[in-house]
């Protein structure tokens, strides 16, 4: 079991959550004893609210299990980074391997959890992610599909809507896709949703009711059940 | 046949223009700077290069590419905010681009190594990088056929190899390596170290020497700009 089950009546808070509240609040529900890799960007906030207690296992898909914090002055070593090639540490039980042997163990559904960001998820959870479409980008993937393929758990991070103010929970994503069905939760500034192939279901909200969120959102909302139901 | 040779000008003096040459390397680490650098002086072109990036600033993989040496890349990870000549090469359409998921990559090389035909995986179903593939719902989930990925040769950097081209690697600094190996008919290895036969515990061998025919040392001084090289 990778993730807490702490799914109840839906819950509110009064204002919008900050990028470490999110990140706080991701490291919460990652249950313990987890493999987990965050992805770049925003995910990797969520390490610095990961408590010794929870005994996660940072995996980078360059080929380490047992990461440690970002490294820093001495520490720093070229043959030592991450997936977003900064310098990194290594925890007592750290492991090495080659690159073909970290993509199986996140293909082979062993990693518990990724956190990734996203331009949109659509929802039944698939998600766009790499590459916006647009004429002369260079198109680069990285490990964003095995990622999203791969680890038991797809969580992203990001907010909720634009800058131009449009949400980035779609009907159906416009963008090119990543990974098909594949997100299973979405959290934002404004809310945590539940994805799935039954469409969308709310678990928290930040500063709105579910009722405004709904107006924000152009899919079907539905609240998380209550306690027992 | 295994060689130890003494520069890596002679380590690279057999790879012909048209060559399928794979580059270990994540970013700078296990990067083979050295014979990127003799490939370059060496004069070999149109080439396919194998590598998960397209080449960093203006040292390695990325000058091979600006003097036109690289037909096609094929690799998980092009555009970085210093691949600017392969962006130039790209946009200017004098290179050929194979853009693969990062663990199907990895996966296909592999599979050349272990002469594996080709594969189903669920890494890119229902993607533009899957499509004009062959798929197929195995286990209710859907899967992409992918083919192995041949080399002529493949550099690489490892740490120290013994007497009989057993590796070892560095960190993170291994990635691409043991695969790249037993993909190519030729695996040409910089180490920082030649450690006599029995020098390295079989136990910790990564690479096995039945898959290096070159090994050529590099003293670690010599390894690239921030690479520190502190052997634990």
């Amino acid at each position: 079991m990778s993730v807490q089950s702490n799914e109840t009546s839906i819950q509110t808070s009064a204002t919008p959550l900050g990028r470490d509240d999110l990140a706080r609040l991701v490291a919460r529900d990652i249950a313990p004893g987890s493999f987990v890799n965050l992805g770049i960007g925003q995910p990797t906030l969520v390490s610095n609210h990961l408590t010794a207690e929870q005994n996660i296992t940072l995996h980078t898909e360059n080929g380490m299990l047992g990461m440690g914090p970002e490294a820093e002055g001495d520490e720093i070593d070229g043959d030592l980074i991450n997936a977003g090639k900064i310098p990194v540490t290594e925890l007592p039980g750290a492991s090495y391997f080659h690159h073909a042997d970290s993509f199986a163990m996140m293909r082979g559904g062993h990693l518990d959890i990724c956190v990734l960001g996203a331009f949109q998820v659509s929802a039944t959870g698939d998600l766009a992610n790499w590459h916006t479409g647009a004429p002369g980008a260079i198109p680069a993937v990285g490990g964003a599909m095995d990622l999203a393929t791969g680890a038991k758990d797809v969580f992203v991070m990001m907010t909720l809507l634009t800058k131009q103010g449009a949400s980035k929970i779609v009907d159906a994503c416009t963008y090119p896709l990543t990974g098909v069905g594949c997100v299973t939760r979405v959290y934002t500034d404004k809310a945590v949703f539940l994805t799935g192939p039954d469409g969308v279901t709310v678990r928290e909200t930040f500063g709105c009711t579910l009722e405004e969120l709904q107006e924000l959102v152009p899919v079907p909302l539905k609240a998380a059940a209550a306690v027992g139901a | 046949m295994l060689n130890f040779v003494d520069s890596v000008q002679e380590a690279v003096a057999g790879i012909k223009d048209g060559s399928t040459v794979m580059i270990g390397g994540f970013g700078n680490a296990g990067q083979p700077f050295e014979l990127i650098d003799a490939l370059m002086d060496c004069g070999a072109s149109g080439l396919t290069v194998v590598n998960n990036n397209a080449g960093q600033g203006d040292q390695g993989l990325a000058l091979l590419i600006k003097e036109g040496r690289v037909r096609k890349m094929i690799c998980s990870f092009p555009r970085q905010s210093d691949s600017w000549h392969f962006d130039t090469k790209y946009k200017a359409g004098e290179i050929e681009l194979e853009l693969v998921p990062q663990g199907n990559l990895a996966e296909r090389i592999r599979a050349a190594g272990a002469g594996i035909g080709g594969f189903f995986t669920p890494t890119g179903y229902g993607t533009m990088l899957a499509e004009g593939k062959e798929t197929r719902i195995i286990d209710g989930r859907g899967h992409v056929f992918e083919t192995p990925i041949h080399a002529d040769v493949a550099l690489i950097k490892a740490l120290k190899a013994d007497g009989k081209g057993n590796l070892v690697y560095r960190k993170t600094a291994r990635n691409f390596g043991p695969i790249m190996a037993a993909a190519a008919k030729q695996s040409i290895v910089q180490v920082s170290e030649i450690v006599p036969t029995g020098g390295l515990d079989p136990e910790n061998v990564v690479t096995p020497g039945i898959y290096v025919n070159t090994v050529v040392r590099v003293p670690a001084a010599g390894t690239a700009a921030g690479t520190t090289e502190k052997v634990a």
